[in-house]
């Protein structure tokens, strides 16, 4: 893998979270293991409820209970964030990653203005005085394509597109090594978010931060990350480059994920989607997780289906750098 | 600005259908309320005060006009705040009865209620933003039972111990008897020494209420996204709790805050009661079982303005709070 032999910016070592319920525990994520490199794109694709955006919190270890970390290892540069003193994770929050959120229309405080929200985080990680924070905010707000009087206006008086430029400005603001963009466009019309993603491409090859890339939407990924890992029930099924994943996927959900969009050329094909829902993570199934939806998961081949319903496949390298989990990948290669 | 002329032509109206109102209630009420009133004031008391009878009909009705002319008189008189002479402060016209008494009842409820409020957000914030911690599980209990308690009780049971027992504080009247009222030293600060322990109560057994408003709203807040961006944009937990979570949440308790100073203005009269303190409610219920209906009328004007005021101070607040209200 290529990943070895250049620096590791973050590596995730079989990263859980689980959800305390009053009565039962979640694992919404379970044992996840990636690593990315400086400046490179990862992107994670799932269905919702997949684990993608709880994988995003605990990156940046803003996990709000009852959600925790239950195992694993985050690790940034090398240094284990789970060990950080409170104040020095603080610190490296945002300064280091920087998360965009789902939601770009409720991520600004509604009562401040947008100018001061940049301000207080300027503030909180360097001394700065507030003049000199605004005009800085100012710089961003033009990098990202908004006038940069807008820092005088209330998050109310901004359109969703322009929030959300707003939101990636911030993000940029402290020129992190890493910036996490969590479905960072799915409340916006298709026009915007096509623009809003060349910018933040363009941005990305002048200022060279690494990003994950998470999104439902395996269109977007295919044409921006270089890697894709595909995320069902809490683990990564399978990783690869974007290219080979649209080439030859090999899970039965990712074949099921690339026929569930249009072709953007040649001719339509019916789309078929994937049958059945995302199981109870409550009581997730035995074994594959997947079997019950699964096409290829049939009693005939006796011994195969006792594997695929008792035992968790595991994550193996079937080429290099394509990584898949399943039963059936393993003995029908 | 043009928020602020809709909110005060509202205002406006609410006030003149306060003023009519007031005009048709006593014109409403079986008997004759102007005979009821003369009752109570000896032939001579009447002789001494040419016009009073006038005046009465003016204000309660049973005059000869018509309604629509006797509403003009009716409006002249509080237009000039003339409304005669209160019979059971006989000879105090109404107006200097309301003003010895409203001033401490504005200042002691005003005071207090703020103070509840604070102290009362305050708790909520921290209880709500460390749930299951030693504020939420300790304190917020002990100010629910606080204001569990019937005022009055809580308010004898402090006089008792608090004021009695261990006399740390004055127990009744709104000042030393020895000193006069004024603008001087030594009356405010008997005044603020006589304001102790009612404020202290009063703080008490309100600001429960809020606690309970605010860790409900901070509760729902807290899972707002702006607030874990504020966490991931690396700022302080404080920073968070104050600026992002409890800067919001105090919006709404903030709205129930003028509805609850406005009515208690009027409505305190557990404490006036306990502490013999000269206020608009012990003097509103003694002028309403004397049949000093000049004064009751009075008073309950001077209340539906209290509402009406401090509605209208909540709305500016909320202008300057909340910048969604000023576009929306």
């Amino acid at each position: 893998m290529s990943a070895v032999a250049t620096r590791t910016l973050l590596e995730l070592d079989d990263v859980s979270v689980e959800y305390a319920l009053r009565d039962r525990v979640v694992r919404a994520v379970d044992g996840v293991s990636l690593s990315l490199a400086p400046g490179e794109t990862l992107g994670i694709a799932g269905e919702s409820g997949s684990g993608k955006s709880t994988l995003a919190n605990a990156i940046l270890q803003i996990l709000k209970p009852p959600a925790q970390l239950a195992g694993g290892r985050v690790l940034f540069e090398g240094r284990d964030l789970a060990a950080m003193k409170p104040d020095e994770l603080r610190r490296f929050r945002w300064r280091h990653v920087s998360l965009v959120f789902q939601s770009a229309m409720d991520v600004l405080n509604p009562v401040m203005r947008v100018g001061d929200q940049f301000v207080d985080m300027l503030k909180a990680h360097e001394k700065v005085k507030k003049a000199d924070a605004l005009q800085r905010a100012g710089d961003l707000f033009e990098l990202v394509g908004i006038d940069r009087n807008r820092v005088r206006a209330y998050p109310h008086q901004l359109s969703g597109g322009m929030r959300q430029r707003v939101v990636i400005a911030m993000a940029l603001a402290l020129r992190p090594e890493l910036i996490v963009l969590d479905e960072p466009t799915t409340a916006l019309d298709v026009v915007v978010q096509r623009e809003i993603l060349q910018e933040l491409q363009q941005l990305k090859d002048e200022l060279g931060f690494a990003v994950i890339f998470i999104t439902h939407d395996l269109s977007l990924l295919v044409e921006f990350s270089e890697r894709i890992a595909i995320m069902y029930a809490g683990e990564v099924i399978e990783l690869a480059s974007g290219e080979t994943l649209f080439r030859d996927p090999r899970h039965p959900y990712t074949v099921g994920l690339m026929r569930s969009f249009p072709p953007l050329t040649g001719p339509l094909e019916r789309i078929a989607g994937i049958p059945g829902s995302p199981p109870d993570m409550a009581a997730p199934p035995s074994g594959c997780r997947f079997n019950p939806r699964c096409p290829h998961c049939d009693p005939t081949d006796a011994r195969l289906y006792a594997r695929q319903t008792d035992e968790r496949p595991r994550l193996r390298e079937i080429a290099p750098g394509h990584l898949v989990a399943c039963h059936l990948v393993e003995e029908r290669p | 600005m043009r928020w602020f002329l809709r909110r005060l032509l509202f205002y406006v109206f609410a006030l003149w259908v306060a003023v009519s109102l007031n005009f048709l209630l006593p014109r409403l009420m079986p008997g004759d309320p102007v005979g009821g009133v003369l009752a109570h004031l000896s032939p001579a008391q009447i002789q001494s005060n040419p016009g009073i009878v006038q005046t009465y009909r003016d204000l309660l009705g049973g005059g000869k006009g018509s309604l629509g002319s006797e509403y003009v008189k009716y409006l002249g008189h509080v237009a000039t705040f003339d409304f005669g002479i209160s019979t059971s402060n006989y000879p105090s016209k109404v107006t200097e009865v309301i003003g010895r008494t409203l001033p401490y009842s504005i200042a002691l409820v005003g005071v207090a209620f703020l103070l509840a409020f604070v102290l009362g957000i305050a708790i909520g914030m921290v209880a709500a933003w460390r749930r299951g911690g030693i504020v939420d599980n300790f304190v917020v209990p002990a100010m629910m039972s606080l204001g569990a308690f019937p005022a009055f009780f809580t308010s004898l049971v402090a006089v008792y111990f608090l004021g009695l027992k261990a006399g740390w504080f004055p127990i009744q009247h709104a000042y030393d008897s020895a000193v006069t009222p004024g603008f001087n030293w030594t009356f405010i600060s008997s005044a603020v020494r006589h304001a102790e322990l009612p404020v202290l109560i009063i703080m008490f057994v309100y600001a429960g209420g809020w606690v309970l408003n605010m860790r409900t709203v901070m509760i729902n807040t807290i899972a707002e996204d702006y607030v874990a961006m504020a966490h991931a944009k690396g700022l302080s937990d404080t920073r968070v709790m104050t600026r992002y979570a409890g800067r919001n949440a105090i919006l709404p308790p903030l709205n129930g805050f003028a509805a609850q100073f406005a009515t208690a203005v009027g409505g305190l009269v557990f404490i006036e009661f306990v502490f013999s303190y000269p206020g608009a409610g012990l003097t509103l219920q003694q002028a309403a079982l004397g049949a000093d209906y000049p004064l009751t009328q009075a008073l309950l004007l001077v209340f539906a303005v209290t509402v009406i005021v401090a509605n209208f101070i909540m709305d500016i607040a909320n202008f300057v709070l909340d910048p969604r209200v000023r576009t929306g």
